[in-house]
């Protein structure tokens, strides 16, 4: 047992370290590489990386771009995830099982493969580059939350469903009325697991959005990366400033809410 | 609102779709055609168009592409996109940096699936045992996965950096050239970056298969007198398999996906192709230099490997399954 321990906490340090070392490199005045500069130290600490960065890339105007982003994905998930996964969960119809099979069918298709014909659909027939809805399209609902919601509406009793239909309730009534307050807890996993795949996605809003002031905290912080650090006093600091702001609205979520991302959306999933 | 039941309906429902309540006379035909409750096809059906027109046109779009002589034109023109049969796939094949590519994606897998199966098992199997300090332990291991992969690539260029902390922790011990910018280096220093990155992933999908392992079956392997080594290894192992074959499967997956790591970790796929990816070259060739043929092609190879390492790895990994 004190074996499991030892390595739990050996497991954790690795785990932890480099968020550490991210705040810490953000907070120094001058870059510190040995060992002594992974430990604070009072005249080395200043602000002044992430004025470095905002002023390099306007963090408010990146910010609420992965917001927009994000909450475009999750609203759509929500709306769309949850009338199909109620369908797929409490009705018969014909192509149910066709559904399914496609939803888990999506989960092994590799995303990137699309990306050159979503490319050339997005970008160069409909024309939506540089624009919000060209960004969250791909994304607008999130397969996973509504194999999540489908699982928890299949979970609740058949005899709510039998009653209200008996009693001549519509299926949007009972959804909204009986269904979806039963599954709360359900609506606020499908949101933290969809609220993590846009805030961090890199690739797709990379390549659709040339303009500076729509592109998401990812990408105008990995163009500051590649790009425009070189010319930076301090490269490192600046971009672990960056990295703390962009890490810092996930990593908050999780933990206030790491119950619900750890029991339920994954052993639901499981077990399915 | 009551409850009102029906002294034939069972309490768990086998047929949770309402099958068996018929409202009176609906016509067996009709159902047959559109099912008992044809207003799911109305709520399923954004779902539905969703899928179609970002899944599987697109994926039918990306071989169309693949056999064209196929290029970017102004939206609405009329242009000839001539068949072209095998060419953009002889090209490819025989290009060495997408068959460099493809090879350093296997030194990827070679080293981060095996790697990220036995590190996600150990660690759950002692976060299983844990009592204190659970949480801390769960959240610590699932902070990195949360977070987005360019934030965290920052710390690692800095840590890996040539006089990095990690170089001047190793003194003369460290690598020169150093770990990111040495040619037999970069490709393992990047499988390692997105193992710590997705492990906790993993550990979570075995945590939840260990809620699944009897502990009859641990009592009874301690009556047979075995030590906890071997228990692990005749109970634990076997009893989290289906757990396993969808770890890898998703390791693989994600390791075929990888762009991020070789694009800024290590600039672009860096020294000379050492750590390039599959799909970092179909983005160059496809949509920097402006052959989506050539990009479609790449991603097409790519999906057929991933599909034949899957099946190869259910054969060994999944074997008892069925």
């Amino acid at each position: 047992m004190k074996l499991k321990f030892v390595a739990l906490l050996l497991g954790a340090f690795v785990f932890l370290f480099p968020f550490y070392y991210m705040l810490i490199g953000s907070l120094q005045a001058e870059p510190d590489p040995s060992v002594s500069g992974a430990f604070p130290s009072a005249g080395n600490l200043t602000l002044h990386n992430y004025s470095e960065i905002n002023s390099a890339i306007d963090l408010g105007r990146s910010l609420i771009n992965s917001g927009i982003f994000t909450g475009g994905v999750i609203l759509g998930t929500l709306v769309f995830g949850v009338l199909a996964g109620y369908a797929l969960a409490r009705l018969q119809f014909r192509g149910r099982g066709l559904v399914f099979n496609l939803m888990l069918l999506i989960q092994v298709v590799p995303f990137q493969l699309l990306t050159i014909p979503l490319y050339v659909l997005i970008v160069r027939s409909y024309g939506l580059a540089d624009s919000y809805l060209g960004m969250i399209l791909p994304f607008l609902i999130n397969s996973t939350a509504v194999f999540v919601f489908r699982q928890y509406f299949l979970q609740l009793p058949a005899e709510l469903f039998d009653a209200a239909r008996i009693d001549g309730a519509s299926e949007l009534g009972i959804l909204w009325r009986v269904a979806v307050p039963l599954v709360r807890p359900a609506l606020l996993t499908g949101v933290l697991l969809t609220f993590i795949g846009p805030w961090n996605e890199f690739l797709w809003p990379f390549l659709i959005t040339k303009q500076q002031d729509l592109q998401p905290l990812a990408v105008s912080l990995s163009n500051y990366l590649t790009t425009v650090s070189a010319r930076a006093a301090n490269p490192f600091g600046a971009v672990l400033a960056g990295a703390c702001v962009l890490a810092a609205p996930a990593v908050t979520l999780f933990i206030v809410f790491q119950r619900q991302f750890i029991s339920q959306g994954l052993e639901s999933g499981i077990k399915g | 609102m009551t409850v009102t039941t029906r002294a034939t309906v069972p309490r768990a429902d086998p047929h949770p779709t309402g099958r068996h309540l018929r409202p009176g006379g609906r016509n067996k035909t009709l159902d047959r055609l559109v099912g008992r409750q044809p207003i799911g096809i109305a709520l399923a059906a954004p779902y539905v168009v969703f899928l179609a027109a970002v899944f599987a046109y697109p994926l039918g779009f990306a071989v169309y592409i693949s056999f064209h002589d196929y290029f970017f034109a102004a939206p609405g023109a009329i242009v000839e996109r001539p068949f072209a049969g095998f060419d953009n796939y002889a090209t490819v094949l025989s290009d060495p940096a997408v068959r460099r590519a493809f090879g350093n994606v296997l030194i990827f897998l070679v080293i981060n699936v095996p790697l990220t199966v036995v590190l996600s098992l150990l660690l759950a199997n002692a976060l299983n045992a844990a009592i204190r300090w659970r949480t801390f332990f769960r959240v610590s291991y699932y902070v990195p996965y949360v977070t987005a992969s360019v934030a965290v690539v920052g710390v690692w260029l800095f840590l890996f950096n040539s006089n990095g902390l990690v170089n001047s922790v190793l003194g003369p011990l460290a690598p020169d050239p150093s770990w990111l910018v040495n040619s037999s280096l970069a490709m393992p220093t990047v499988a390692v970056y997105v193992t710590w990155k997705q492990l906790g992933f993993f550990i979570l999908l075995y945590l939840a298969a260990l809620q699944n392992v009897s502990k009859d079956l641990y009592e009874a392997a301690s009556m047979d007198g075995a030590g906890r080594w071997k228990s692990f290894l005749n109970v634990t192992v076997p009893g989290v398999r289906p757990a396993t074959t969808l770890v890898v499967l998703v390791a693989t997956v994600t390791g075929a996906n990888l762009f991020t790591e070789p694009y800024l970790l290590t600039g672009g796929g860096g020294p000379d192709g050492a750590s390039a990816s599959p799909v970092l070259i179909m983005y160059q060739r496809g949509i920097e230099q402006g052959n989506p043929d050539i990009g479609s092609a790449i991603g097409v190879l790519l999906v057929v490997g991933v599909l034949l390492l899957a099946l190869i790895e259910r054969r060994f990994v999944g074997r008892e399954e069925d």
